[in-house]
Protein backbone atom coordinates (compact mmCIF):
# COMPACT_ATOMS: atom_id res chain seq x y z
CA UNK A 1 0.00 0.00 0.00
CA UNK A 2 1.26 3.45 -0.99
CA UNK A 3 0.13 6.49 0.95
CA UNK A 4 0.77 9.47 -1.85
CA UNK A 5 0.80 12.93 -0.41
CA UNK A 6 2.24 15.60 -3.62
CA UNK A 7 -0.56 17.26 -5.08
CA UNK A 8 -2.27 15.99 -8.19
CA UNK A 9 -0.65 17.36 -11.68
CA UNK A 10 -3.24 15.75 -13.92
CA UNK A 11 -6.34 17.24 -12.45
CA UNK A 12 -6.98 18.88 -15.94
CA UNK A 13 -6.75 15.95 -17.38
CA UNK A 14 -9.92 14.74 -15.97
CA UNK A 15 -12.15 17.78 -16.40
CA UNK A 16 -12.63 16.39 -19.92
CA UNK A 17 -14.49 13.63 -18.51
CA UNK A 18 -17.23 15.01 -16.20
CA UNK A 19 -19.77 15.45 -19.10
CA UNK A 20 -20.00 11.28 -18.16
CA UNK A 21 -20.79 11.46 -15.05
CA UNK A 22 -24.08 12.77 -15.79
CA UNK A 23 -24.67 10.58 -18.76
CA UNK A 24 -24.25 7.95 -16.87
CA UNK A 25 -26.30 9.10 -14.16
CA UNK A 26 -29.47 8.88 -16.25
CA UNK A 27 -28.63 5.43 -17.25
CA UNK A 28 -27.86 3.30 -13.36
CA UNK A 29 -30.35 5.04 -11.26
CA UNK A 30 -32.82 2.14 -11.61
CA UNK A 31 -30.67 -0.27 -11.55
CA UNK A 32 -31.46 -2.21 -8.01
CA UNK A 33 -28.93 -4.94 -8.55
CA UNK A 34 -26.22 -2.63 -8.80
CA UNK A 35 -27.49 -1.02 -5.71
CA UNK A 36 -27.79 -4.58 -3.80
CA UNK A 37 -24.35 -5.52 -4.54
CA UNK A 38 -23.49 -1.89 -3.07
CA UNK A 39 -25.18 -2.67 0.07
CA UNK A 40 -23.67 -6.14 0.66
CA UNK A 41 -20.64 -4.66 -0.02
CA UNK A 42 -20.71 -1.60 2.45
CA UNK A 43 -22.15 -4.70 5.25
CA UNK A 44 -18.68 -6.65 4.19
CA UNK A 45 -21.15 -9.37 2.15
CA UNK A 46 -18.83 -12.80 0.89
CA UNK A 47 -21.24 -13.49 -1.50
CA UNK A 48 -21.66 -9.65 -2.31
CA UNK A 49 -17.88 -8.74 -2.92
CA UNK A 50 -17.33 -12.10 -4.64
CA UNK A 51 -19.50 -11.00 -7.49
CA UNK A 52 -18.39 -7.24 -7.89
CA UNK A 53 -14.49 -9.13 -7.98
CA UNK A 54 -15.72 -11.27 -10.72
CA UNK A 55 -17.67 -8.64 -12.72
CA UNK A 56 -14.59 -6.73 -12.98
CA UNK A 57 -11.17 -7.81 -11.62
CA UNK A 58 -10.12 -9.03 -15.06
CA UNK A 59 -11.12 -5.79 -16.82
CA UNK A 60 -8.66 -4.08 -14.64
CA UNK A 61 -6.17 -6.44 -14.67
CA UNK A 62 -6.07 -6.47 -18.57
CA UNK A 63 -5.42 -2.42 -18.54
CA UNK A 64 -3.05 -2.74 -15.88
CA UNK A 65 -1.08 -5.74 -17.38
CA UNK A 66 -1.05 -3.44 -21.48
CA UNK A 67 0.05 -0.65 -18.94
CA UNK A 68 3.33 -1.98 -17.80
CA UNK A 69 2.06 -3.75 -14.73
CA UNK A 70 2.63 -6.96 -13.30
CA UNK A 71 -0.60 -9.61 -11.45
CA UNK A 72 0.69 -8.68 -8.11
CA UNK A 73 0.01 -4.73 -9.37
CA UNK A 74 -3.35 -5.75 -10.88
CA UNK A 75 -4.29 -7.32 -7.23
CA UNK A 76 -3.03 -4.35 -4.89
CA UNK A 77 -4.67 -1.50 -7.47
CA UNK A 78 -8.39 -3.47 -7.75
CA UNK A 79 -8.81 -4.16 -3.92
CA UNK A 80 -7.04 -0.68 -3.39
CA UNK A 81 -10.43 0.64 -5.73
CA UNK A 82 -12.59 -1.59 -3.66
CA UNK A 83 -11.93 -0.53 -0.70
CA UNK A 84 -12.36 3.15 -1.81
CA UNK A 85 -15.68 2.35 -2.95
CA UNK A 86 -16.60 0.39 0.40
CA UNK A 87 -15.82 3.46 2.39
CA UNK A 88 -18.20 5.59 0.20
CA UNK A 89 -20.57 3.05 0.38
CA UNK A 90 -20.31 3.25 3.95
CA UNK A 91 -21.47 6.88 3.94
CA UNK A 92 -24.66 8.33 4.96
CA UNK A 93 -24.75 10.90 1.81
CA UNK A 94 -23.77 7.59 -0.67
CA UNK A 95 -25.22 7.98 -4.23
CA UNK A 96 -23.11 6.46 -6.78
CA UNK A 97 -23.48 8.08 -9.96
CA UNK A 98 -22.35 5.52 -12.51
CA UNK A 99 -22.09 1.89 -12.87
CA UNK A 100 -19.42 0.67 -10.41
CA UNK A 101 -17.91 -1.09 -13.97
CA UNK A 102 -17.47 3.03 -14.70
CA UNK A 103 -16.43 3.32 -10.83
CA UNK A 104 -13.80 0.94 -10.36
CA UNK A 105 -12.07 1.50 -13.17
CA UNK A 106 -12.27 5.24 -13.29
CA UNK A 107 -10.10 4.89 -9.31
CA UNK A 108 -8.10 1.84 -10.58
CA UNK A 109 -6.86 4.07 -13.70
CA UNK A 110 -6.28 6.76 -11.40
CA UNK A 111 -4.39 4.97 -8.72
CA UNK A 112 -2.10 3.26 -11.64
CA UNK A 113 -1.35 6.70 -13.24
CA UNK A 114 -0.46 7.59 -10.21
CA UNK A 115 1.34 4.49 -8.78
CA UNK A 116 3.31 4.79 -12.77
CA UNK A 117 4.12 8.71 -11.92
CA UNK A 118 6.01 7.46 -8.80
CA UNK A 119 7.44 5.30 -10.14
CA UNK A 120 9.25 7.64 -12.94
CA UNK A 121 7.20 5.63 -15.98
CA UNK A 122 4.56 7.36 -16.88
CA UNK A 123 3.92 7.52 -20.48
CA UNK A 124 1.32 9.86 -22.15
CA UNK A 125 0.05 6.82 -24.27
CA UNK A 126 -2.19 5.14 -21.53
CA UNK A 127 -4.06 2.46 -22.85
CA UNK A 128 -7.88 3.34 -22.06
CA UNK A 129 -10.66 1.42 -23.35
CA UNK A 130 -13.74 2.20 -20.64
CA UNK A 131 -15.38 5.12 -19.75
CA UNK A 132 -14.09 7.10 -16.69
CA UNK A 133 -16.08 9.80 -14.47
CA UNK A 134 -14.08 12.32 -11.93
CA UNK A 135 -13.07 10.76 -8.73
CA UNK A 136 -10.55 12.72 -7.96
CA UNK A 137 -12.32 13.76 -4.48
CA UNK A 138 -12.89 10.38 -3.53
CA UNK A 139 -9.85 9.42 -3.96
CA UNK A 140 -8.49 12.33 -1.77
CA UNK A 141 -10.87 10.98 0.96
CA UNK A 142 -9.76 7.20 0.36
CA UNK A 143 -6.14 8.46 0.99
CA UNK A 144 -6.52 10.37 3.80
CA UNK A 145 -8.44 6.95 5.42
CA UNK A 146 -5.47 4.91 4.50
CA UNK A 147 -3.03 7.92 6.55
CA UNK A 148 -4.95 6.81 9.31
CA UNK A 149 -5.56 2.78 8.93
CA UNK A 150 -1.45 3.15 8.44
CA UNK A 151 -1.09 5.49 11.49
CA UNK A 152 -3.13 2.91 13.45
CA UNK A 153 -1.74 0.07 12.33
CA UNK A 154 1.84 1.32 13.49
CA UNK A 155 0.55 2.31 16.62
CA UNK A 156 -0.88 -1.18 17.44
CA UNK A 157 2.09 -2.25 16.31
CA UNK A 158 4.53 -1.05 18.21
CA UNK A 159 2.51 -1.59 21.15
CA UNK A 160 3.97 -5.34 22.22
CA UNK A 161 2.80 -7.84 23.75
CA UNK A 162 0.24 -8.80 25.21
CA UNK A 163 -0.77 -5.41 24.80
CA UNK A 164 -1.57 -5.72 21.32
CA UNK A 165 -2.97 -9.26 21.35
CA UNK A 166 -5.58 -7.93 24.36
CA UNK A 167 -6.75 -4.75 22.67
CA UNK A 168 -7.11 -6.41 19.40
CA UNK A 169 -9.19 -9.19 21.06
CA UNK A 170 -11.44 -6.85 22.89
CA UNK A 171 -12.01 -4.02 19.83
CA UNK A 172 -11.57 -5.93 16.92
CA UNK A 173 -12.80 -9.51 17.71
CA UNK A 174 -15.08 -7.56 19.90
CA UNK A 175 -14.62 -10.40 22.87
CA UNK A 176 -15.72 -9.59 26.27
CA UNK A 177 -13.34 -9.23 29.32
CA UNK A 178 -14.31 -12.31 31.44
CA UNK A 179 -12.68 -14.40 28.25
CA UNK A 180 -10.01 -12.76 27.40
CA UNK A 181 -8.90 -12.67 31.51
CA UNK A 182 -9.32 -16.44 31.00
CA UNK A 183 -7.09 -16.30 27.68
CA UNK A 184 -4.52 -14.12 29.11
CA UNK A 185 -3.75 -16.29 32.22
CA UNK A 186 -5.26 -12.60 34.19
CA UNK A 187 -6.73 -14.07 37.69
CA UNK A 188 -9.91 -11.86 37.07
CA UNK A 189 -11.42 -9.36 34.46
CA UNK A 190 -10.85 -6.72 36.44
CA UNK A 191 -6.97 -7.39 36.40
CA UNK A 192 -7.16 -7.63 32.65
CA UNK A 193 -9.54 -4.81 32.03
CA UNK A 194 -7.13 -2.49 34.23
CA UNK A 195 -4.28 -3.88 31.76
CA UNK A 196 -6.77 -3.22 28.65
CA UNK A 197 -7.19 0.79 29.63
CA UNK A 198 -3.44 1.17 30.13
CA UNK A 199 -2.95 -0.35 26.56
CA UNK A 200 -5.47 2.00 25.48
CA UNK A 201 -3.62 4.87 27.14
CA UNK A 202 -0.64 4.29 25.30
CA UNK A 203 -2.11 3.68 21.88
CA UNK A 204 -3.92 6.85 22.45
CA UNK A 205 -0.65 8.69 23.16
CA UNK A 206 1.26 6.49 19.60
CA UNK A 207 -2.37 7.33 17.43
CA UNK A 208 -2.50 11.01 18.03
CA UNK A 209 1.42 11.68 18.04
CA UNK A 210 1.35 10.30 14.85
CA UNK A 211 -1.87 11.94 13.61
CA UNK A 212 -1.05 15.51 14.77
CA UNK A 213 1.52 15.39 12.27
CA UNK A 214 -0.18 14.26 9.61
CA UNK A 215 -2.71 17.32 10.22
CA UNK B 1 -5.55 4.37 38.17
CA UNK B 2 -7.75 7.91 38.36
CA UNK B 3 -6.76 8.24 34.20
CA UNK B 4 -7.81 4.55 34.00
CA UNK B 5 -11.08 4.72 35.76
CA UNK B 6 -11.79 8.22 34.15
CA UNK B 7 -11.44 6.38 30.52
CA UNK B 8 -13.22 3.63 31.45
CA UNK B 9 -15.76 6.06 32.93
CA UNK B 10 -15.70 7.92 29.35
CA UNK B 11 -16.15 5.01 27.63
CA UNK B 12 -18.85 3.88 29.30
CA UNK B 13 -20.61 7.02 28.79
CA UNK B 14 -19.91 6.92 25.25
CA UNK B 15 -21.31 3.52 24.62
CA UNK B 16 -24.36 4.80 26.32
CA UNK B 17 -24.13 2.06 29.49
CA UNK B 18 -24.73 4.78 32.13
CA UNK B 19 -28.49 5.01 33.54
CA UNK B 20 -30.02 8.22 33.69
CA UNK B 21 -28.89 9.51 36.97
CA UNK B 22 -25.36 9.14 35.91
CA UNK B 23 -25.59 10.26 32.63
CA UNK B 24 -26.62 13.82 33.68
CA UNK B 25 -24.82 14.13 36.65
CA UNK B 26 -21.85 13.48 34.10
CA UNK B 27 -23.19 15.78 31.21
CA UNK B 28 -22.59 18.58 34.09
CA UNK B 29 -19.10 17.68 34.29
CA UNK B 30 -18.66 17.76 31.21
CA UNK B 31 -19.96 21.15 30.95
CA UNK B 32 -18.07 22.68 34.02
CA UNK B 33 -14.99 20.67 33.63
CA UNK B 34 -13.55 21.43 29.57
CA UNK B 35 -10.25 19.40 30.12
CA UNK B 36 -13.42 16.18 31.00
CA UNK B 37 -15.12 17.94 27.54
CA UNK B 38 -11.63 17.31 25.90
CA UNK B 39 -11.36 14.24 26.78
CA UNK B 40 -14.25 13.02 26.15
CA UNK B 41 -14.38 14.17 22.40
CA UNK B 42 -10.83 13.07 21.92
CA UNK B 43 -12.07 9.94 23.09
CA UNK B 44 -15.24 9.90 20.99
CA UNK B 45 -12.77 10.67 17.70
CA UNK B 46 -10.27 7.64 19.15
CA UNK B 47 -13.34 5.07 19.00
CA UNK B 48 -14.26 6.56 15.83
CA UNK B 49 -10.56 5.62 14.46
CA UNK B 50 -10.76 2.25 15.81
CA UNK B 51 -13.40 1.70 14.57
CA UNK B 52 -12.63 2.22 11.13
CA UNK B 53 -9.48 0.64 11.17
CA UNK B 54 -11.45 -2.72 12.56
CA UNK B 55 -13.34 -2.28 9.47
CA UNK B 56 -10.64 -1.82 7.00
CA UNK B 57 -8.94 -4.79 8.37
CA UNK B 58 -12.23 -7.15 8.00
CA UNK B 59 -12.63 -5.69 4.11
CA UNK B 60 -9.20 -6.65 3.45
CA UNK B 61 -9.30 -9.91 4.79
CA UNK B 62 -12.86 -10.73 3.10
CA UNK B 63 -11.01 -8.81 -0.60
CA UNK B 64 -7.50 -11.48 -0.08
CA UNK B 65 -10.26 -14.64 0.75
CA UNK B 66 -12.25 -13.50 -2.28
CA UNK B 67 -9.19 -13.59 -4.86
CA UNK B 68 -7.93 -16.49 -3.63
CA UNK B 69 -11.11 -18.50 -3.90
CA UNK B 70 -11.62 -17.30 -7.42
CA UNK B 71 -8.07 -17.92 -8.67
CA UNK B 72 -8.77 -21.64 -7.24
CA UNK B 73 -11.97 -21.91 -8.89
CA UNK B 74 -9.93 -20.70 -12.57
CA UNK B 75 -12.39 -17.41 -12.69
CA UNK B 76 -9.04 -15.37 -12.31
CA UNK B 77 -6.21 -16.43 -14.11
CA UNK B 78 -2.67 -14.89 -13.08
CA UNK B 79 -0.34 -16.51 -15.98
CA UNK B 80 -0.80 -19.63 -17.97
CA UNK B 81 0.37 -22.33 -15.22
CA UNK B 82 -3.04 -22.23 -13.04
CA UNK B 83 -5.49 -22.81 -15.97
CA UNK B 84 -5.56 -26.47 -15.91
CA UNK B 85 -6.10 -26.47 -12.18
CA UNK B 86 -8.57 -24.09 -12.55
CA UNK B 87 -10.51 -26.93 -14.74
CA UNK B 88 -9.53 -29.36 -12.98
CA UNK B 89 -11.62 -27.15 -9.81
CA UNK B 90 -14.47 -25.84 -11.81
CA UNK B 91 -15.64 -29.76 -12.92
CA UNK B 92 -15.46 -30.51 -8.88
CA UNK B 93 -17.37 -27.58 -8.25
CA UNK B 94 -20.14 -28.87 -11.03
CA UNK B 95 -20.30 -31.78 -9.85
CA UNK B 96 -19.33 -32.01 -5.29
CA UNK B 97 -20.17 -29.24 -4.20
CA UNK B 98 -20.18 -30.50 -0.32
CA UNK B 99 -17.02 -30.82 -0.73
CA UNK B 100 -16.18 -27.29 -1.80
CA UNK B 101 -18.14 -26.33 0.80
CA UNK B 102 -15.73 -28.01 3.51
CA UNK B 103 -12.55 -27.03 1.78
CA UNK B 104 -13.94 -23.60 1.87
CA UNK B 105 -14.58 -24.21 5.50
CA UNK B 106 -11.10 -25.56 6.02
CA UNK B 107 -9.94 -22.52 4.26
CA UNK B 108 -11.61 -20.38 6.80
CA UNK B 109 -10.14 -21.83 9.76
CA UNK B 110 -6.68 -21.75 7.87
CA UNK B 111 -7.62 -18.20 7.79
CA UNK B 112 -8.81 -18.01 11.15
CA UNK B 113 -5.27 -19.99 12.61
CA UNK B 114 -3.04 -17.60 9.90
CA UNK B 115 -4.73 -14.62 11.29
CA UNK B 116 -4.08 -15.77 15.12
CA UNK B 117 -0.67 -16.66 14.00
CA UNK B 118 -0.34 -12.77 13.32
CA UNK B 119 -1.71 -11.67 16.73
CA UNK B 120 0.45 -13.75 18.68
CA UNK B 121 3.76 -13.02 16.01
CA UNK B 122 6.75 -10.76 17.84
CA UNK B 123 6.36 -7.71 18.55
CA UNK B 124 9.00 -5.76 16.11
CA UNK B 125 6.97 -3.68 14.01
CA UNK B 126 9.11 -2.79 11.40
CA UNK B 127 9.90 -4.96 8.61
CA UNK B 128 13.49 -3.74 8.68
CA UNK B 129 14.29 -4.83 12.29
CA UNK B 130 14.83 -8.46 13.04
CA UNK B 131 14.53 -9.70 16.53
CA UNK B 132 17.02 -12.09 17.38
CA UNK B 133 15.12 -14.56 19.66
CA UNK B 134 14.67 -17.94 17.41
CA UNK B 135 11.19 -18.61 16.10
CA UNK B 136 9.67 -22.02 16.54
CA UNK B 137 11.03 -24.04 13.93
CA UNK B 138 14.51 -23.00 15.19
CA UNK B 139 14.24 -24.00 18.28
CA UNK B 140 12.41 -27.16 16.89
CA UNK B 141 15.44 -28.18 14.71
CA UNK B 142 17.48 -27.41 17.83
CA UNK B 143 15.84 -29.45 20.07
CA UNK B 144 16.34 -32.21 17.48
CA UNK B 145 19.59 -31.81 17.70
CA UNK B 146 19.31 -31.64 21.57
CA UNK B 147 17.54 -35.06 21.57
CA UNK B 148 20.59 -36.88 19.60
CA UNK B 149 22.45 -35.63 22.33
CA UNK B 150 21.36 -35.34 25.31
CA UNK B 151 18.98 -37.74 27.17
CA UNK B 152 15.35 -35.74 26.09
CA UNK B 153 13.69 -36.96 29.49
CA UNK B 154 15.67 -34.40 31.17
CA UNK B 155 14.12 -31.74 29.96
CA UNK B 156 12.17 -29.48 32.06
CA UNK B 157 9.64 -27.96 30.03
CA UNK B 158 6.19 -29.29 30.81
CA UNK B 159 5.04 -32.18 28.93
CA UNK B 160 2.00 -30.37 27.39
CA UNK B 161 3.73 -27.10 26.83
CA UNK B 162 5.28 -26.16 23.27
CA UNK B 163 8.64 -24.81 23.19
CA UNK B 164 7.63 -21.10 21.56
CA UNK B 165 11.01 -19.14 20.98
CA UNK B 166 14.74 -19.12 22.71
CA UNK B 167 17.67 -16.52 22.74
CA UNK B 168 19.90 -15.56 25.62
CA UNK B 169 20.38 -14.09 28.74
CA UNK B 170 22.42 -13.56 31.30
CA UNK B 171 22.92 -13.49 35.87
CA UNK B 172 22.63 -9.86 37.40
CA UNK B 173 22.59 -11.61 40.73
CA UNK B 174 23.92 -15.00 41.76
CA UNK B 175 20.55 -15.60 43.90
CA UNK B 176 19.50 -16.53 39.77
CA UNK B 177 18.19 -13.29 38.39
CA UNK B 178 18.74 -13.39 34.78
CA UNK B 179 17.76 -10.51 32.78
CA UNK B 180 17.23 -11.08 28.96
CA UNK B 181 14.34 -9.53 25.94
CA UNK B 182 10.75 -9.43 26.44
CA UNK B 183 10.57 -10.44 23.20
CA UNK B 184 11.63 -13.78 23.74
CA UNK B 185 9.42 -14.84 26.23
CA UNK B 186 6.30 -15.06 24.11
CA UNK B 187 4.76 -17.78 26.48
CA UNK B 188 4.05 -18.47 29.70
CA UNK B 189 7.03 -19.44 31.30
CA UNK B 190 10.84 -20.50 30.82
CA UNK B 191 13.84 -22.77 31.01
CA UNK B 192 17.26 -21.75 31.48
CA UNK B 193 20.20 -23.97 30.43
CA UNK B 194 23.47 -22.88 31.07
CA UNK B 195 26.82 -23.31 29.09
CA UNK B 196 27.11 -26.36 30.37
CA UNK B 197 23.76 -27.75 29.08
CA UNK B 198 22.31 -28.09 32.62
CA UNK B 199 18.24 -26.88 32.30
CA UNK B 200 17.05 -25.41 35.56
CA UNK B 201 12.91 -23.77 35.70
CA UNK B 202 12.65 -19.88 35.99
CA UNK B 203 9.73 -17.90 36.40
CA UNK B 204 8.99 -14.50 34.58
CA UNK B 205 9.10 -11.53 37.16
CA UNK B 206 9.32 -8.97 35.08
CA UNK B 207 8.10 -7.81 31.98
CA UNK B 208 8.95 -3.90 30.13
CA UNK B 209 7.69 -4.23 26.25
CA UNK B 210 8.66 -0.60 26.03
CA UNK B 211 12.64 -1.49 26.89
CA UNK B 212 12.34 -5.13 25.96
CA UNK B 213 13.86 -6.15 28.88
CA UNK B 214 12.85 -8.98 31.43
CA UNK B 215 13.57 -10.95 34.23
CA UNK B 216 13.76 -14.00 35.06
CA UNK B 217 14.22 -16.06 38.25
CA UNK B 218 15.80 -19.35 38.60
CA UNK B 219 13.76 -21.60 40.82
CA UNK B 220 15.13 -24.47 40.91
CA UNK B 221 16.18 -26.94 43.30
CA UNK B 222 19.29 -28.02 41.66
CA UNK B 223 20.51 -24.64 40.75
CA UNK B 224 23.88 -24.17 43.22
CA UNK B 225 24.42 -19.95 43.15
CA UNK B 226 27.30 -18.99 41.98
CA UNK B 227 30.24 -17.50 43.67
CA UNK B 228 29.78 -13.41 42.61
CA UNK B 229 29.66 -12.10 39.26
CA UNK B 230 32.61 -11.42 37.67
CA UNK B 231 30.95 -8.32 35.62
CA UNK B 232 29.60 -5.11 36.35
CA UNK B 233 27.27 -3.44 34.81
CA UNK B 234 27.89 0.05 33.54
CA UNK B 235 25.91 3.17 34.39
CA UNK B 236 27.11 5.74 31.77
CA UNK B 237 27.14 5.71 28.15
CA UNK B 238 29.81 3.61 26.04
CA UNK B 239 31.57 5.47 23.54
CA UNK B 240 31.49 5.59 19.88
CA UNK B 241 34.11 3.44 18.51
CA UNK B 242 34.40 1.76 21.51
CA UNK B 243 35.61 -2.09 21.24
CA UNK B 244 32.95 -4.70 22.27
CA UNK B 245 31.88 -8.72 22.13
CA UNK B 246 28.78 -10.67 23.09
CA UNK B 247 28.29 -13.93 23.95
CA UNK B 248 25.01 -15.83 23.16
CA UNK B 249 23.19 -18.99 22.00
CA UNK B 250 22.52 -18.94 18.31
CA UNK B 251 22.95 -22.44 18.06
CA UNK B 252 23.02 -24.87 21.11
CA UNK B 253 26.57 -23.93 22.22
CA UNK B 254 27.93 -20.57 23.57
CA UNK B 255 28.88 -18.70 20.30
CA UNK B 256 31.19 -15.64 21.09
CA UNK B 257 31.32 -12.73 18.75
CA UNK B 258 33.21 -9.13 18.66
CA UNK B 259 32.72 -5.51 17.04
CA UNK B 260 32.51 -2.19 18.06
CA UNK B 261 30.08 0.55 19.10
CA UNK B 262 28.85 2.42 15.56
CA UNK B 263 26.21 5.17 17.02
CA UNK B 264 25.00 6.26 20.69
CA UNK B 265 21.12 5.42 19.99
CA UNK B 266 19.75 2.58 18.04
CA UNK B 267 17.13 2.01 15.06
CA UNK B 268 15.37 6.33 13.99
CA UNK B 269 17.45 7.45 16.58
CA UNK B 270 16.18 5.10 19.43
CA UNK B 271 17.74 6.58 22.79
CA UNK B 272 17.52 3.30 24.69
CA UNK B 273 19.61 1.66 22.60
CA UNK B 274 22.79 1.37 20.62
CA UNK B 275 23.67 0.68 16.96
CA UNK B 276 26.59 -1.95 17.16
CA UNK B 277 28.25 -3.85 14.50
CA UNK B 278 28.63 -7.16 15.37
CA UNK B 279 27.66 -10.63 13.67
CA UNK B 280 24.51 -11.40 15.48
CA UNK B 281 21.78 -14.03 14.98
CA UNK B 282 18.56 -15.18 16.08
CA UNK B 283 18.95 -16.56 19.12
CA UNK B 284 21.75 -14.41 20.50
CA UNK B 285 18.69 -11.79 21.55
CA UNK B 286 19.00 -11.02 25.35
CA UNK B 287 22.49 -11.87 25.18
CA UNK B 288 25.10 -9.31 27.17
CA UNK B 289 27.18 -6.58 25.02
CA UNK B 290 30.41 -6.05 27.18
CA UNK B 291 33.54 -3.85 26.56
CA UNK B 292 36.67 -4.37 26.45
CA UNK B 293 37.48 -4.34 30.18
CA UNK B 294 34.48 -6.59 30.32
CA UNK B 295 31.48 -4.41 31.77
CA UNK B 296 27.98 -4.99 30.36
CA UNK B 297 27.24 -2.20 28.04
CA UNK B 298 24.10 -2.80 26.44
CA UNK B 299 21.84 -6.33 25.74
CA UNK B 300 21.63 -7.44 22.37
CA UNK B 301 18.00 -7.68 21.35
CA UNK B 302 17.57 -6.53 16.99
CA UNK B 303 19.13 -6.35 14.07
CA UNK B 304 18.58 -4.37 10.62
CA UNK B 305 17.10 -6.95 8.21
CA UNK B 306 18.52 -5.88 5.11
CA UNK B 307 22.27 -4.53 6.58
CA UNK B 308 25.04 -7.04 7.10
CA UNK B 309 26.14 -6.81 10.94
CA UNK B 310 23.66 -3.90 11.68
CA UNK B 311 22.72 -4.27 14.93
CA UNK B 312 21.38 -2.89 18.28
CA UNK B 313 21.32 -3.16 21.92
CA UNK B 314 19.40 -2.04 24.71
CA UNK B 315 21.79 0.12 26.91
CA UNK B 316 22.88 -0.86 30.06
CA UNK B 317 21.28 1.64 32.52
CA UNK B 318 18.17 0.55 31.55
CA UNK B 319 18.83 -2.63 33.73
CA UNK B 320 19.00 -0.51 36.55
CA UNK B 321 15.95 1.01 35.66
CA UNK B 322 13.76 -2.45 35.39
CA UNK B 323 15.37 -3.12 38.49
CA UNK B 324 13.98 -0.42 40.58
CA UNK B 325 10.80 -0.92 39.01
CA UNK B 326 10.60 -3.98 40.14
CA UNK B 327 11.82 -3.59 43.66
CA UNK B 328 8.86 -1.04 43.42
CA UNK B 329 6.30 -3.55 42.24
CA UNK B 330 7.57 -6.27 44.50
CA UNK B 331 9.13 -5.82 48.05
CA UNK B 332 9.71 -9.65 48.01
CA UNK B 333 12.52 -8.54 45.42
CA UNK B 334 14.35 -5.90 47.40
CA UNK B 335 17.07 -8.44 48.17
CA UNK B 336 18.31 -7.85 44.32
CA UNK B 337 21.24 -6.38 44.03
CA UNK B 338 23.24 -5.96 40.84
CA UNK B 339 27.26 -6.60 40.57
CA UNK B 340 29.30 -3.20 41.19
CA UNK B 341 32.70 -4.68 40.68
CA UNK B 342 34.43 -6.11 37.66
CA UNK B 343 37.50 -8.72 37.88
CA UNK B 344 37.98 -8.51 33.59
CA UNK B 345 40.08 -5.56 33.55
CA UNK B 346 42.86 -5.69 31.79
CA UNK B 347 42.42 -9.93 31.54
CA UNK B 348 43.25 -11.67 28.45
CA UNK B 349 40.10 -11.79 26.04
CA UNK B 350 40.20 -16.02 26.23
CA UNK B 351 40.32 -15.40 30.34
CA UNK B 352 37.12 -13.10 30.02
CA UNK B 353 35.29 -15.54 28.21
CA UNK B 354 36.16 -18.20 30.55
CA UNK B 355 34.88 -16.47 33.39
CA UNK B 356 31.99 -15.04 32.06
CA UNK B 357 30.40 -17.66 30.17
CA UNK B 358 29.26 -20.06 32.92
CA UNK B 359 27.22 -16.59 33.56
CA UNK B 360 25.41 -16.77 30.13
CA UNK B 361 22.34 -18.46 29.86
CA UNK B 362 20.55 -20.27 26.86
CA UNK B 363 16.69 -19.06 27.34
CA UNK B 364 13.65 -21.42 26.21
CA UNK B 365 10.46 -19.88 26.54
CA UNK B 366 7.53 -22.40 26.55
CA UNK B 367 3.37 -22.13 26.32
CA UNK B 368 0.42 -24.30 25.81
Amino acid sequence: MIIFFEKNILVGFWVTFIPLTVLNEQIVKGDTNEQVLLIGLANNDSKAIETIYKDNFNMVQSFILNNNGSYDDARDIFQEAVIALYEKAQTESFVLTCQIKTYLYSICRRLWLKRLQQMGKYSRKIETVEDTVAVEEDLEAHEKRNAEFIIMDRALNSLGEPCKSLLEGYYLKKMNMAKLAEDFGYTNADNAKTQKYKCLMRLKKLFFSQYNIGE
Amino acid sequence: MDDILLLETIERYLNGEMNNEERTYFDTLRKNTPEIDQMVVEHSMFLHQMDYYVAHTNIKHTLQKTHRNLLDRGDLNEGGELSTKGKVIQFWNRYKKVTAIAASVGGVIALFISGLAVYFSSAVTDPKLEQLGKDLEAVKKSQLYQGSIINEVKSKIPLNARLLSGGSGFLIDTKGFIITNAHILRGTGAVVVNSKGKEFNASIVHLDHEKDLAILKINDGEYMPLKSIPYQIQKNNADLGEEIFTLGYPRNDIVYGMGYLSAKTGYNGDPISYQIQISANPGNSGGPVFNKNGEVIGILSTKQAQAEGVAFAVKSNNIYAIVEDLKKSDTSFLKLKLPTKSSLKGVERKAQIKKVEDYVYYVKAYGK
